[in-house]
């Protein structure tokens, strides 16, 4: 479905862009129906610009994005509404998704207004309570109320459940656990477990490789806009070809083995 | 840009947008806003004086600067704020003087507001080269030194009403107003709910409009509380340095020449006390106002 | 003993009412124990740092004491808490890297805070640039602005800086947690290290991440809704955890290579209480697959065995 061919981005700084930054550089990856592809990589590696990317919010400097062979970046108007009815993202802090100052179910609103204005009110109350009992989310519990009111589990499960208003195919996934509690965010993975068992691509972007590994078929492993490693998720993490990925694993901090102790 | 024009009045009842849930959220705004004592007492203090203002010139068939008492009557069932060294009914002047001061202040700031807002929003949510352009021509307007054009642009085209006054003072005093508001819709940008209404299908108006702007409401506000006073003193300084619309009367107007008939060594208090403290009620009202919004905008602060 | 906390209670002042963070804490840290707070946001465990060092003014310590080496801190007295603060206890603050004011130098930073509790920062300097050196970073950081310095060198320098006076205690809150992984694991080594040389005698490491703390920490300490649940050796926690609570937490953590299609892990249903007005009795009561009722009145937490206590009836018999 997705796929990045020879993607680089590079932002320009300072006045009138005379300074360069590259973020991605050269990368490529696939993503196809039902597959969970995780995106590894610490602070500065590209991984969340290339979500951005992915999801038409930043357009690549060199290279080509498609999704279903249709090129992401000139998408426009009607063009770009219909790829992101096939195509959605749910991002790292809860807090900042939902704009603070409306009550978190705008969230689904904003989604009958921009893709199905024409649907009666009644019906789509009907649809949106679906979708909240999709995430196993009781509607009650989270209709009306802000952003604040919410714990930070259910607020990336009602993004999720927006997501699911649409008829999403991939769904870009960066870091959305990293802010939640332990006892929560394993629920949240399982429901991206059981979409992905539906046949929903989802592009998983993290830098805790323990998460990356519990979902994901395949994982690509960056360091500095670059791929470093790339291969199915067993194989990669447990042989690892590249340095970079050996040390990264390294310095996981296991549940059951200390790092001076041979892992298990 | 008809759809940044709406962000220009004051506080989010007036970002007028059909869809349901902001309908919703303007009458929860207006549900804490009539619960708000600080923006309650604030709006009645405004109200009281904007219908002083309009009401009371109505009831007499003088104009404000007529002779028509004794002169430097002290306040009295007749005169209520004294006459002037003249004769002139300070009452009369107050109220006509609030009139215009709403004018050159509505006027003045909302215009100031406008383009700060427009140029502050397109360059902060555009970024790049549109951002260094506004930015230049911001700078620019910037370090002008506005009385002084002022001033020059009188000589040449003379200021003849109060609304065109006005007009200039709003075209040179808004250049603040977009670097503030550029740097909080730079900040409000790279927050993820932006992002969000991109993926909802929004275009770049709209999530200005519906997403950023409604962050910034209280904010927007006191911007233009800010402006409004900014352009009744400005209004005030050309007044006195005789660059002002002749045959009105203003606040600023009324202090000056009390002033410059030396009222306050002949004792005529009744003179410049009541134009002073119209202009801080005025003001001040509006900032207590503001205050009470901030907790009425920001749901978080409803519930301390 | 280092530490000795005994039914510590702390409330946050809000208007609609005290949030009981901290309802009656007892535990005790010894001489070079390195100890492990974890639990779930808002469970209490930053509350319990920061009020060995210093209540911020929403903070109300309502009862209990708190003995440092035989001393007892008053720590609702804001002056009188100078004495021991920064010399005998030390707090690295969360965030507390974003925290360094970004006009100044390094050096010029150091100055300031030593000069605040009367110490020279010329004779200081030998011994500071000695641990900067021990932690891998030049002296000539000392004439770097904040932001010129990465995350894990700005955490390390905050290390060096609360550790220099050899303080008793350190309190350390999430020092980790902004980190890259490879950073973080430096970090964390360098905390065992100040342990191990003496620089600091104790230490109190406030965590989310259980396995983290696992790495370097003697004991850990579970918490839950303001109390205690289970404290114990850190391998006992981690293998044979006696509460309900650090059961289901440990089973929800994936580690790296377990798979959603292998095996399914599960989370812990529902939401901590309120602590406003929290229920009687157990407060995972709610949430626990093991609640009968006895569970209604409060269980005390008893030592089970050596070193490992458990706030829990079903524990232990």
């Amino acid at each position: 479905m997705l796929r990045f061919e020879a993607v680089w981005k590079t932002y320009r700084l300072g006045a009138f862009g005379t300074r360069e930054l590259t973020a991605v550089r050269d990368v490529s990856l696939e993503v196809a129906r039902g597959e969970v592809v995780s995106l590894i990589g610490e602070s500065g590696s590209g991984k969340t610009t290339i979500g951005r990317m992915a999801l038409g919010l930043a357009a690549p400097t060199r290279g080509r994005i498609t999704f279903d062979d249709v090129p992401v970046a000139g998408l426009r108007g009607r063009a770009l509404r219909g790829y992101h009815r096939q195509v959605q993202g749910v991002f790292q802090d809860p807090f900042s998704t939902f704009n603070p100052v409306f009550k978190a179910d705008r969230v689904f609103a904003l989604v009958r207004d921009g893709f199905f204005p024409s649907v009666p009110a009644a019906q789509w109350r009907q649809r949106v309570e679906d979708a909240l009992e999709g995430v196993r989310l009781e509607p009650a519990d989270v209709l009306h109320k802000y952003p604040h009111q919410l714990s930070g589990g259910q607020l990336q499960r009602m993004l999720i459940a927006r997501a699911l208003l649409l008829d999403i195919r991939l769904l870009v996934a960066d870091e959305i656990i990293s802010m939640l509690d332990a006892s929560t965010r394993i629920d949240v993975l399982n429901l991206l477990g059981e979409l992905k068992a539906k046949g929903l691509g989802v592009l998983f972007v993290t830098h805790d490789l323990a998460l990356g590994t519990y979902i994901s078929d395949r994982t690509v492993i960056l360091r500095a806009g670059e791929v470093v490693e790339s291969g199915p998720t067993e194989e990669v993490f447990a042989q690892p070809r590249h340095e970079y990925t050996r040390n990264l694993l390294a310095a996981v901090p296991h549940l059951h083995t200390r790092w001076n102790e041979p892992v298990k | 840009m008809t759809d940044t024009e709406h962000v220009e009045a004051p506080g989010v009842p007036a970002l007028a947008e059909p869809a349901a849930p902001l309908a919703g959220r303007r009458r929860e705004v207006l549900h804490f806003a009539l619960r708000n004592r600080k923006v309650v007492g604030g709006s009645v203090v405004i109200l009281a004086f904007l219908l002083l203002g309009l009401v009371a010139p109505l009831f007499t068939d003088h104009g404000p600067n007529e002779y028509v008492g004794p002169p430097s009557a002290p306040p009295s069932a007749d005169y209520w704020f004294g006459t002037t060294t003249f004769g002139q009914d300070v009452f009369l002047q107050f109220a006509n003087g609030i009139r215009s001061t709403f004018v050159v202040g509505l006027l003045g700031g909302g215009l100031a507001g406008v383009i700060g807002m427009t140029v502050g929003f397109v360059a902060g949510y555009r970024g790049g080269l549109v951002d260094e352009l506004l930015n230049m021509l911001t700078n620019i307007v910037l370090v002008l030194p506005a009385l002084a054009v002022l001033i020059i642009l009188h000589a040449y085209v003379g200021i003849t009403s109060v609304p065109m006054q006005a007009l200039f003072i709003g075209l040179f005093s808004w250049p603040w107003v977009a670097r503030a508001v550029r740097a909080q819709t730079f900040s409000i940008r790279s927050r993820e709910f932006v992002d969000l209404a991109r993926l909802s299908g929004m275009r770049p108006l709209a999530v200005i409009r519906r997403e950023i702007a409604p962050n910034m409401s209280s904010y927007l506000f006191m911007t233009f509380i800010l402006l409004f006073g900014g352009a009744v003193l400005m209004a005030a300084t050309l007044d006195f340095i005789g660059l002002g619309p002749t045959d009105v009367v203003s606040l600023g107007l009324m202090m000056n020449s009390a002033v410059h008939w030396s009222a306050l060594h002949l004792g005529l208090w009744w003179w410049f006390v009541p134009p002073g403290a119209a202009i801080t009620a005025i003001v001040g009202a509006l900032y207590v106002m503001n205050v009470g919004l901030d907790e009425v905008f920001n749901p978080k602060l409803r519930e301390m | 003993m280092t530490l000795e906390v005994e039914d510590l209670r702390v409330h946050y002042r809000t208007l609609r009412g005290d949030v009981k963070a901290l309802d009656g804490v007892s535990f005790s840290v010894a001489d070079g124990e390195i100890m492990g707070v974890v639990g779930e946001s808002g469970c209490g465990k930053s509350t319990l740092g920061k009020s060995l060092v210093r209540l911020d003014n929403r903070m109300k310590h309502v009862g209990g004491s708190i003995t440092l080496d035989g001393a007892s801190l008053p720590i609702a007295d804001d002056r009188a808490m100078n004495r021991f603060r920064f010399k005998s206890v030390s707090v690295i603050p969360q965030y507390a890297m974003s925290a360094l004011n970004p006009t100044r130098r390094i050096g010029r930073l150091v100055a300031d805070l030593l000069a605040a509790h009367g110490i020279s920062y010329a004779a200081t300097l030998p011994e500071l640039t000695r641990r900067l050196r021990l932690v891998g970073l030049p002296e000539r950081v000392l004439e770097n602005y904040p932001i010129e310095l990465s995350g894990g060198m700005k955490q390390r320098v905050v290390l060096v800086l609360s550790t220099l006076c050899d303080p008793a205690l350190l309190v350390a809150d999430e020092v980790t947690s902004a980190l890259d992984v490879s950073t973080q694991r430096a970090v964390a080594e360098t905390l065992v290290e100040f342990r191990d040389r003496g620089y600091v005698r104790s230490m109190l490491v406030v965590t989310h991440d259980i396995s983290l703390v696992y790495q370097i920490a003697d004991t850990i300490m579970v918490m839950y809704a303001g109390r205690l649940a289970e404290k114990a050796p850190s391998d006992v926690v981690v293998t044979e955890p006696l509460h309900p609570y650090t059961q289901l937490l440990i089973g929800a953590l994936p580690e790296v290579g377990a798979r959603f299609s292998e095996r399914r892990l599960t989370g812990i249903p529902g939401r901590p209480p309120g602590l406003r007005n929290p229920p009687q009795g157990c407060r995972f009561r709610a949430r626990c697959p093991l609640a009968f009722d006895k569970c209604a009145e409060q269980p005390p937490f008893v030592e089970v065995a050596t070193n490992h206590r458990v706030a829990c009836w079903k524990a232990g018999s």
